[in-house]
């Protein structure tokens, strides 16, 4: 049986399918609790999921980065003949 | 009358940026169009920001947090912090990469070319352009709405019918006139410019209509404590379901073709780095602020009086609590700071229809091939402008209910992503394929758009879930289904899609 590598790019891709679940925020569905006396606990969860967001996609780009692309794009330099060739 | 000034100056001034921005204009189809692939990370961050930002971000998201709660920020921006990001990193750099390559400037030179089939560009078209004119209709009618709604009794003798207002169709001519200067001048590459500019304005009009209101009911706890305590949860206001079927709706970006031009324009792959990042925090910034203000609107009372009466249309609400609780001169920043977040969307759309139609159209369907660069550059900006003065025209039918059309375009853009997702990821999909589910998708939306009574229903879920969800599965399965039992893809078109590099 192949065994599966879990390197830091899975790592990211899996912090990112967790991060899709936990939006789901049951536990503080009724909660009417204020935070710093006037921010609903249920939306300084959302706060906090969006600035997570923002640091699992700078995981993303430090350990999951698509450097190939760079070099295939570069292969072809987008010219006026390659745009005729595309039309 | 002094809102009205301070909107005249912002737009003169965006007149100005837009005609500074024209002089680095290149001269080139491929400039005009997409900015010579010239773009750096700060305008590529602003411009996709700005052009995902609409009307709702700042009128809507209040109204919406005061007709439902809290619980707006999670379906909406929570999902499109995380998804909007996804389809960035997942397809919007690989297009980038095919566009960069292969010379493309718009998504149907893609489809035709990954899935060997003119016929698709014909099919995808008028879907693509029958969902943006109503987006950007709803830019006009909110700016229409809105001018309207901050010089009402300014000019009582000129305007009698509007109670003294600016009339609709005036503000929609002239947010017209104003982008089209720009946009004609330098295509994307001036939108790219006035979207930062916007941008910015909108997202630092939000925070200061946030802070001025705070300060005027007593500070963000006096405020809180005034509000509706069952707008503070989510509650019964969503049901669970529909809470979560609402992450169908930012995939629509990785659709939308405005956004695939603006990613097009980018330097490198690199240049998406900061828009990776910055995006989930713009949307936290600009939505965040407008939620207090809807939820602290269910009950602001200032010496006894309620701000927002009871029954008020909740797209009124951020204008009443910034009329009310401010003065003319910053509820002018702030109508100026909507505008902004309308024509950013507004500028990137008229140029992504004038280039469809240009590239599309006339110069595949005609093989104008032999026309000089400075003759595509006309064309396009005759479709430009026929594009604006078929939307303005639009506008003066008023359709009312254009407003709750919004997210019924976010949801075919939303269900299409497969076939975008498929093109990019799965070799084994087919011309067959994607063309049957795009028809799928086609006809399922339409049939539930008609059940909804045309978006009248504003609340019309099915089995709790948003209709998205099942335009989704019927153009997945399709698309599944119908790629398995036809002819594979030939191998110079996968060797092209699929390098071994990748």
């Amino acid at each position: 049986m192949k065994k599966i590598k879990l390197g830091a790019k899975e790592g990211v891709y899996i912090f990112l399918v967790l991060l899709f679940f936990i939006h789901q925020d049951f536990w503080f569905w009724d909660n009417g609790n204020l935070i710093m006396g006037f921010i609903p606990i249920g939306l300084i969860y959302h706060i906090g999921y969006s600035i997570i967001a923002a640091i699992a996609w700078f995981l993303a780009i430090k350990y999951a980065w698509p450097s190939h692309l760079e070099g295939f794009s570069e292969q072809g330099e987008d010219s006026t003949s390659t745009t005729s060739e595309a039309r | 009358m002094t809102p009205l000034i301070i909107i005249s100056c912002y737009l003169i001034l965006l007149f100005v940026l837009g005609q500074v921005s024209g002089k680095f204009f290149r001269g080139t189809s491929n400039d005009f169009f997409v900015a010579s692939r010239s773009i750096g990370p700060f305008l590529l961050l602003m411009s996709v920001f700005g052009t995902t930002m609409t009307a709702f971000a700042m009128v809507g998201s209040t109204g919406e947090a005061y007709r439902i709660g809290i619980g707006t920020y999670g379906k909406m921006a929570s999902w499109s912090a995380l998804i909007h990001s996804a389809c960035f990193f997942f397809i919007g750099i690989r297009l980038w990469s095919f566009g960069k390559r292969y010379g493309y400037k718009t998504q149907i030179q893609f489809f035709r070319d990954r899935f060997e089939s003119n016929a698709i560009g014909v099919i995808l078209f008028p879907i693509l352009v029958g969902l943006v004119i109503p987006y950007l209709l709803i830019g006009l009618l909110g700016a229409g709405s809105l001018v309207r709604g901050v010089t009402t009794g300014a000019f009582p003798e000129i305007f009698s019918e509007t109670r003294g207002a600016v009339p609709p169709w005036i503000t929609a001519a002239i947010i017209s006139f104003v982008v089209l200067t720009y946009v004609l001048r330098g295509g994307v590459r001036s939108a790219a410019w006035a979207n930062t500019f916007q941008t910015l304005v909108f997202m630092v009009m939000g925070i200061f209509a946030f802070v001025i209101i705070s300060i005027k009911l007593g500070g963000p706890t006096a405020a809180s404590q005034m509000a509706n305590p069952v707008k503070m949860i989510r509650g019964d206001a969503i049901p669970s379901i529909q809470f979560f079927s609402y992450c169908f709706i930012p995939l629509s970006v990785a659709m939308f073709p405005h956004l695939f031009q603006h990613w097009l324009t980018a330097k490198s792959a690199k240049t998406f780095r900061l828009t990776l990042v910055a995006h989930p925090l713009f949307i936290m910034i600009t939505w965040v602020p407008c939620i207090l203000i809807g939820v602290w609107a269910t009950g602001a009372v200032i010496d006894g009086v309620q701000i927002v009466p009871t029954g008020v249309n909740p797209n009124a609400v951020l204008g009443i609590m910034v009329g009310k609780l401010t003065n003319p001169l910053i509820a002018g920043l702030v109508a100026s700071g909507v505008l902004a977040a309308i024509m950013s969307s507004l500028d990137s759309q008229f140029v992504c229809l004038g280039t469809m139609f240009t590239e599309d159209i006339v110069l595949h369907t005609f093989k104008l091939n032999r026309l000089t660069e400075n003759q595509i550059i006309w064309i396009a900006r005759g479709f430009i402008t026929l594009i604006v003065l078929i939307t303005f025209l639009l506008s003066l039918a008023n359709p009312v209910q254009i407003f709750s059309l919004g997210v019924w375009c976010f949801s075919g853009f939303g269900a299409l992503f497969p076939v975008v997702f498929a093109a990019l990821y799965w070799k084994r999909v087919t011309r067959a394929g994607a063309i049957s589910s795009i028809i799928v998708a086609a006809i399922t939306w339409f049939y539930l758009f008609r059940e909804s009574g045309y978006g009248i229903n504003r609340g019309y879920l099915i089995a709790d879930a948003m209709p998205v969800v099942f335009v989704f599965i019927a153009c997945m399965l399709t698309l599944v289904i119908v790629s398995l039992l036809t002819k594979p893809p030939s191998e110079e078109t996968l060797n092209k899609f699929f390098p071994k590099v990748l």
